[in-house]
This record gives structure tokens, sequence and C-alpha cells, in this order.
């Protein structure tokens, strides 16, 4: 589903934030990438995301070698892929409906496909009947669920998460895990950056630990 | 953007017969172009402040340039209506009778360079002047009519030709029967290069002010896509193009070029509706040879075509840089 084949990105006038990196990524499966803080987790979500290309090395997703696209075509590769943020980056003047629908409406779904699928996802993240509310108006459990289920509503091949649960206590982080573990086994591929280290621990999935850039062990290795 | 969010919730309606998916495609399509359309419009109209204070300045250079050129068509009228009196007059010999002048007439109206002629004999020439001046009376008491036969001569492409016309001038001049040609078109002429001077003129500053139009409109739409960045950057992250970024934003050019030509043309009608009247008084000395203009209906159609176009192309100048730029971190 995706490899990193020695990957580097350098950013001007700063140091390598990512040296060497390779790993591969199978399908369905879920995946921890931890590390201090300016380890490079976000640098490598963001290449994968194409918010940033990479200096050197290949990074393949779903086939796709996505340093050598256009510019045209990112949106596309994004359309692949469900990003859900540590600060959920919902709309905050938009109700949770319209927050959930945005991926189906940038895809250019019909109405009527939007209303049936944006339904079906709340419900599955628990907050069916929320639709008219506005984020501001939710606990912050219940904004990274909305954020969540905007991540899915389209249905990615892999789902991208940037501390999903930093701004969360280890209750509301449980059930927010659980319903990851859900979504991998429908066959999502899931990468969770995190350095919520005992969250990582109780979960048993394999880990990629970066260091300076540069991925020190990758545990639990599944083949 | 809250052109592609805002989705009102509705009831999903009754099962229908189920369509093709590029159907449903294209329906989806459309059913976002027109949701985009109106959202983009109720969007403006909630912020009243900026949409009415560019709608104005743009409404104030749109009529501007509308009221020029109004202003131009109705002095052409004008002008227009002299140039058909633009007319060559043959004074005949005294000597020549009603006859031979009319013989003349009908050699004349056979000439490839003239466009039409009118015979005025000394009699019609006589009765005319003393209905008109008022000196009837002392006219009764002359004996012979000191008035010539004279023909009048409509010269084909005069104004545009000179040699041409100067040599019709000679020509005329030479027939035996004519005693003297005239024909001072210089008047004329001037008053065709000022004509030419001022449609220059106009279309220039007509030109500068759609520029106006272009950076009003273009900086509105930088400084709304400013303040929906963050939603520009959430929507680039789940997947939109560019394009469909840009949409409901050259709607909303669309609308303030749109809205502002409505505006505009309210303007020049009411501006040539209060200088109807000393208008009205100026073409009576005229003859009553002209009417106050106003737009009409293609003219309208132009306009408000031409405004909402100017809204669109400010819009995309803008937003086909700045979306680019426009990266999420």
């Amino acid at each position: 589903m995706l490899v990193f084949d020695r990957v580097y990105k350098r950013y001007p006038d700063a140091e390598d934030a990512l040296l060497d990196v390779s790993f591969r990524l199978h399908k369905g499966e879920m995946i921890f990438l931890t590390g201090h803080s300016g380890a490079g987790k976000s640098t490598l979500l963001k290449l994968i995301a194409v918010m940033e290309k990479c200096t050197r090395g290949q990074i393949i997703l779903d086939g796709q070698n996505v340093n050598r696209i256009t510019d045209k075509q990112i949106p596309f590769v994004r359309r692949k892929l469900g990003l859900i943020f540590q600060d959920y980056k919902l709309l905050q003047d938009r109700t949770v409906f319209d927050n959930v629908a945005l991926p189906l409406v940038v895809a250019g779904n019909s109405y009527h496909e939007i209303v049936r699928r944006v339904r079906a996802v709340l419900d599955k993240v628990g907050l069916s009947g929320k639709e008219k509310k506005y984020p501001i108006t939710l606990s912050g459990g219940e904004q990274q669920r909305v954020g969540i289920a905007r991540a899915v509503v389209n249905k990615p091949k892999m789902i991208l998460a940037d501390e999903p649960t930093g701004n969360l206590d280890p209750e509301l982080s449980t059930e927010i895990m659980n319903l990851f573990t859900q979504f991998q086994q429908v066959g999502v591929t899931i990468l969770i950056a995190s350095h919520d280290r005992g969250l990582i621990e109780k979960m048993h999935n394999r880990v990629l630990h970066l260091d300076h850039g540069r991925l020190l062990q990758d545990c639990n290795e599944t083949t | 953007m809250a052109a592609y969010c805002k989705i009102a919730m509705k009831q999903p309606r009754a099962k229908q017969k189920r369509p093709t998916r590029t159907g449903l495609k294209i329906k989806a399509y459309l059913q976002f172009h027109a949701q985009a359309l109106f959202s983009s419009l109720g969007r403006l109209i909630r912020s009243p402040g900026t949409f009415s204070m560019t709608v104005a300045v743009l409404a104030l250079a749109i009529s501007l340039a509308g009221g020029f050129y109004l202003l131009l068509a109705n002095i052409q009228q004008l002008t227009g209506n002299l140039e058909a009196s633009n007319q060559i007059s043959i004074f005949l010999k005294h000597e020549v009778s009603e006859v031979n002048g009319q013989q003349l007439v009908n050699e004349l109206k056979t000439k490839p360079d003239i466009s039409n002629v009118l015979f005025i004999s000394k009699r019609q020439a006589m009765g005319e002047f003393k209905q008109y001046s008022g000196f009837s009376n002392a006219f009764d008491a002359l004996v012979d009519n000191p008035l010539p036969n004279v023909i009048q001569v409509l010269p084909k492409d005069a104004l545009t030709d000179d040699i041409l016309f100067n040599k019709l001038v000679s020509k005329l001049e030479q027939i035996p029967e004519v005693d003297f040609v005239q024909a001072d078109m210089a008047w004329l002429k001037r008053l065709q290069a000022m004509m030419q001077l001022a449609n220059r003129s106009i279309v220039i500053l007509n030109s500068l002010l759609a520029l106006a139009i272009l950076f009003i409109t273009g900086n509105t739409i930088r400084l709304e896509l400013q303040n929906r960045k963050e939603e520009v950057l959430i929507a680039k992250l789940v997947g939109a193009t560019n394009r469909f970024i840009q949409r409901p934003f050259l709607y909303s050019g669309f609308w303030y070029g749109f809205i502002a030509g409505i505006i505009a043309w309210v303007l020049i009608t009411v501006i040539v509706l209060l200088l109807q009247h000393p208008l009205e008084q100026l073409s009576e000395l005229y003859d009553e040879r002209f009417n106050a203009r106003y737009l009409n209906f293609e003219e309208t159609i132009l306009l408000l075509i031409t405004s909402a176009s100017l809204g669109i192309l400010g819009a995309w100048a803008v937003l086909n840089r700045q979306i680019h730029q426009l990266k999420p971190d």
C-alpha cells in the first residue's frame, strides 16, 4: 500500500528532517509512528499527503509514485487518503453535517448520495443526531470523531492521523483507537503518529520509531 | 467554499427510477453549480458592508463608462443629422430655363458619384422664400424673379474621400449652365474629426474604467480569499481541485459585476431622465431632429454581460495565482 524507499527530506536552511527512511506498509495494516517532537513524524505524514515533496528517494502510494505527480494530480492522491489532525481542523461556522460532507462534495457526489453516506458515517462514529450542531458546541472527543467521520466518509484506502488523541484524555483516546481498529478490520490501512507511549503499548501494533529524522526501529513488523 | 459545504438538511426524496452513473455525476455537477451560484450570493449579502461598498464603487465606474458612451451616442445622433444635409448646391445661370435645368438634373442623376439630386426651381424657391421670410408683400412688388434655379446634389462618399469630392465639384463647375457651386464641407469635416477624437477618447477612458473594475473586483476577491483561507486549506486537504475551490469565488466576481451593472443601468437611466427636459429644449432649436436617447435593449444586455464578465475576469486573475500559492502546512 505504501513504500518509503530511502527517503530524504531537507527544508531550505534547516537540518535534514528525514534521513534515509525506508519502510513498507501493507494493505489493512495499522501502524504507529512515534518519536520525540521534531523527530520528523509530521514531515513523514506530509510527504504521504503530498503537502511536501521529498528531496531524495521514492514514495509509492497505492502503486503511484507521489514524488512524480503534477500539481493537478495532487487532489486525486489526497482523495485516497483520510487525514486526521490533532487540532481537528473543523470549520467552526459549518454544521457537523457540512463538515463531514466536504470530501464528498469535493469529489462531486450527488446530494442524495452525500446525505446517505454522511448519515451512515456519523452513525458509525456515534454522532447520529448531531448533524445540525456546530463543532464549537461539541466536546473534544466528539469533535475528533467529526474529524474522523470526515476522514473516512469518502472510503479512503489509507488513514493518516497526526496525534489524533493529543488533546484527549486516556478514556476518550481509547475510544478513538477502537474506532481506528474497526476501520482497520474492514481493510483500511492506518498510520497514526503519536507520542502517547502508554496508548501505543496497549495497542500491540507495529511501531515505527523516528529519531532526528532517522528510522530507529521497526517493531513488531509483520510480513 | 460555503458553496461546497453548505448543504441544507433535507429529507431525501421519494424513490425514483435509478439513473445512470454518468447521469448522476452530471446531476451532481449541475446541483453543485446552482448551489454555488446562490450560496455565493447569500454569503455576499451576509457581509453587507463590504458588499455594498464594492458594488457602489463598481457601479459608479460602470455608469461613468456607460454614461460616456451614451453621451457620445446622443451627440452622434445630432451630427448624423447634419451629415444628411451634406449637399452641394449648384446655382444655375440666370438665363438657364427651368426645362433646361430639369434636363441637367436628369443628366446628373445618371452619374455614378452622385447619390441624390434635387431640383429647386426659381418659382419654388420664391414661394418658400415668401413663406418663411415674412416679406411676401415686398416680393410681390418685384417684376422679375431674382432667384436662380438651384440643383442640390448629394454626393457619394463625399466626406470620406477628399480627392473624389473636389473632382466632383470642379466637374460640376465646368458645366456651361452652372453659375457657381457652393460646397463648404470644411466645418462638417472638422466636426467629424472632433467626433472621431471624442470617440477615441471615450474608448480609451472606458478601457481605463474597465481596468479599474478588474482591479477592484480582483482586490475584493483577494480579501475574501484571505478571510476564507482556512476553508480553502481544509478543502485542499480533503482533495479539492483548484478549479473546485475557484468556482464559488468566480461566482462572487460574477455577482459583483452583475449587480453593479444593474445599478449602473439604473443610474444612467436616471441621469438621462434628469437631462431629458433640457435636451428637449435644445432639440427644439434644432427643429426637433433628435430625442434624448436611452440605453436600448441590446445595449442594456451588453452592459450587463460586460460588467459580469469583468467581475469574473478580475476574480479569475487573482484566484489563478493565489489559490496555487495557498498550500496546507
